[in-house]
């Protein structure tokens, strides 16, 4: 007789006790504090429920897209069995990360290791610079309702990037990281924490993509029309200290079958200047939230993001501005593409503290419907305690323009072509926002394919 | 000799007609003024060539090299040797002059053809330079934030880069000031003057443009078709006497 009885399986879908404690043996050597971290973490992952429909931080989400079956810790690959995009940026340093484990590197060897930056494996600084880890990584835990993925995340960080950039130093060149998912099923855990001291500037890129794992002599998975479903869960830690500049850049670009999960925290201390700019391509369903913290006077955060939303993908975005501080101020830009059903969710809050006067916060979602059954959601909001205070929002929901359009073909270029072209000027905005000029060019290519197909 | 023939053609916007039975061909190397009170109908003329969706042809033909080009997409007119200076042109946030111009070259290549990324820039350079345009406005969005005379600029620009056949040109000289009339005149004498010369159908309101481009021919539109035609003592004549006494007038077949 069957009897219907909430087992613990139901909450923890294919990240069961037996897969924590395989991960666990993988990172046995990493310090106790973080070990302690990840069974706390474990625990709360395993205890808290699943989203529900009366839920606010869930509004409007596909919460039957979340379900974690199906997925599994994948093998190791190496690089060699993958293939691997460049960055396109002439010496920059990199990491590249496949499966949870680092596969190649260029990094330490060049002119950003003698001015004191370090730029190693999370794991490696883990053993390295314990301490440093221990005040920055996954200290500002999300606000924003995935409490349960955030804990999963912890949990189950295997490896990631570690970017110390010491007082004073700027470095010349972005780093990049790669994270790549290979094989079907495959879960990875992505993780890049960035610390930059009191005046120091650094600009950080990550990629995000899946991958067909493959042997030299061709598919392992995926090859026989399965799709390449796959489970992504990462975060990012970006703190700026006094007077510090750090941009972070992230190109999310799972393979289309991905429910994938990504935390970004921002924390500005005085005068600092934190712009991060999300490209949002991939993924069956994608959640991001993203939280800065304006901790002191002159702190600012740029909080950019594009998405190109296809077929029935749903890019769900969360987003948090607080103001802790006097003269502090973000300014949040959100810009969505949609095709076909896609859809999209924005819900953002600005939060200003009793004693944050003369903050300065704005808030905006862009949406280009390109679509008449694409669906875009939002939902803005203030929370304001102090009463000197600038903060403005503002959504749109436009299409493209005829007379633009008629612009364009009359000069001969042809519709598709005109289309494309009308949605970069849109998305230019943002994409102009990124100094280093090969950087730029180079993600624009990448994301006006990703808008192609 | 590309020519283009326009017959009994006839357009509406909505329920509204607005031209009625305009008939006019120009042939490549010629140019051909076009006068006439506000609103009579020359821009909408010009745009529903162009292929402008807003307007329908309900009836008679337009004719590229014997072709009807009525059937054809805007681009692919375009493609075909059409060309529109707009009277309003449009500004278009997010992208370049450089790029926006370089999608329109590339889509008069052949499939696979590669674009010379320099010898593209040479061309474009030299034609900003003849136009006394700062090479600077290549970075810059197509038309945002330019001023009138700018805007204009910009659309010889583009008409000098896509080397025409036909040309429509709306009130080109509206929004320029005298040196750049002079400017713009000799941008367009330049391509009057080259082997593809281009031909042009010149709308315009006042009598000094047609000082520097001399035009072969002058007619006046009046209510959606031309009633008046002759050479460019016609422009002369209006500047004295006005429209009023074309309007008593009869359509002439
Ligand atoms: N999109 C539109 N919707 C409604 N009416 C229109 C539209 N476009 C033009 N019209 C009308 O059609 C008529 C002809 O306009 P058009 O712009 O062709 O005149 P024009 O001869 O170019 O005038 P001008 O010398 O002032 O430029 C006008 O009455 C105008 O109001
Ligand atoms: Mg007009």
């Amino acid at each position: 007789m069957m009897t219907s009885v909430t087992t613990s399986a139901d909450l923890t879908g294919s990240f069961t006790p037996a897969a924590f404690a395989t991960h666990l043996e993988r990172v046995k050597h990493l310090p106790a504090w973080w070990l302690d971290r990840k069974r706390a973490a474990y625990a709360q992952f395993a205890a808290r429920p699943m989203p529900k429909r009366s839920d606010e931080g869930w509004r409007f989400s596909n919460l039957a897209g979340l379900t974690l079956d199906g997925f599994a810790l994948p093998a190791a690959i190496r690089f060699d069995q993958m293939a691997h995009r460049e960055l396109g940026v002439t010496g920059a340093d990199h990491l590249v990360f496949a499966n949870n484990r680092l596969v190649t590197r260029q990094a330490l060897d060049t002119g950003a290791a003698r001015n004191g930056i370090i730029f190693d494996t999370l794991q490696n600084a883990l053993v390295k610079h314990s301490d440093l880890v221990k005040s920055h990584l996954l200290a500002h835990p999300s606000k924003l309702g995935s409490d349960k993925f955030a804990a999963l995340h912890e949990a189950f960080l295997e490896d990631g990037a570690f970017i110390y950039v010491p007082k004073g130093v700027e470095a010349e060149l972005p780093v990049a990281v790669f994270h790549y998912a290979c094989g079907a099923g495959a879960a990875v855990f992505p993780h890049t924490l960035v610390i930059a001291e009191s005046h120091a500037k650094i600009t950080v890129a990550d990629f995000f993509a899946g991958r067909p794992a493959r042997t030299n002599t061709g598919l392992i998975a995926a090859s026989n029309g399965v799709p390449l479903q796959s489970f992504a869960c990462g975060g990012n830690d970006l703190y700026a200290g006094h007077g510090a500049h750090v941009t972070y850049i992230a190109m999310q670009d799972w393979s289309r079958e991905t429910l994938s999960f990504q935390f970004n925290a921002i924390v500005a201390r005085r005068d600092a200047k934190v712009l991060s700019l999300n490209l949002h391509a991939g993924a069956r369903q994608a959640r991001h939230e993203s939280f800065s913290q304006l901790q002191a006077p002159g702190a600012h955060s740029d909080m950019l993001a594009l998405t190109v939303a296809h077929g029935s993908q749903e890019f769900d975005q969360r987003t948090l501005q607080i103001h802790q501080a006097p003269n502090t101020s973000s300014n949040l830009l959100y810009k969505n593409a949609l095709l076909d059903q896609a859809k999209t969710i924005f819900s953002g809050l600005i939060v200003v503290d009793p004693d944050a006067q003369k903050t300065d916060a704005y808030q905006s979602n862009r949406n280009l419907m390109l679509s008449d059954e694409a669906e875009a959601n939002s939902l803005p909001g203030l929370e304001i305690q102090a009463n000197d205070v600038r903060c403005t929002h503002g959504v749109t929901s436009t299409r493209i323009d005829r007379e633009l359009e008629f612009y364009l073909e009359s000069r001969g270029i042809r519709a598709a072509q005109a289309q494309e072209l009308l949605v970069f000027g849109f998305f230019e905005e943002v994409l102009g926002r990124i100094e280093n000029q090969q950087l730029h060019d180079s993600l624009t290519e990448i994301f006006r394919k990703k808008f192609k197909s | 000799m590309s020519q283009l023939v326009i017959k009994n053609l006839h357009i509406s916007i909505g329920e509204k007609a607005i031209v009625k039975g305009f008939n006019l061909t120009i042939k490549q190397g010629e140019v051909h003024a076009i006068m006439g009170p506000n609103g009579t109908g020359k821009s909408t003329l010009a745009k529903a060539i162009a292929g402008h969706p807003d307007y329908t042809i309900t009836g008679g033909d337009v004719q590229l090299d014997r072709k009807s080009i009525l059937a054809m997409q805007p681009d692919e007119r375009a493609r075909s040797g059409l060309f529109l200076a707009f009277q309003y042109p449009s500004e278009i946030p997010g992208v370049s002059i450089a790029n926006f111009l370089r999608a329109a070259v590339q889509a008069r290549m052949a499939e696979g053809e590669e674009l010379d990324a320099a010898g593209y820039y040479k061309r474009l350079y030299s034609k900003m330079d003849l136009l006394k345009i700062d090479r600077k406005f290549t970075a810059r969005s197509v038309n945002e934030g330019f001023s009138g005379g700018e805007k204009k600029r910009c659309e010889i620009l583009q008409m000098a880069m896509l080397e025409p056949r036909i040309a429509l040109m709306d009130e080109t000289d509206s929004g320029l000031d005298i040196d750049a009339l002079r400017i713009v005149a000799d941008g367009v004498n330049a391509m009057r003057s080259s082997p593809a010369s281009p031909g042009i159908m010149l709308i315009t309101h006042y009598q000094r443009l047609l000082d520097y481009i001399v035009p072969d021919f002058v007619h006046v539109m009046y209510d959606g078709r031309l009633v008046k035609s002759g050479d460019k003592s016609l422009a002369l004549e209006l500047e004295a006497k006005g429209y009023d006494w074309l309007k008593q007038q009869p359509a002439t077949a």
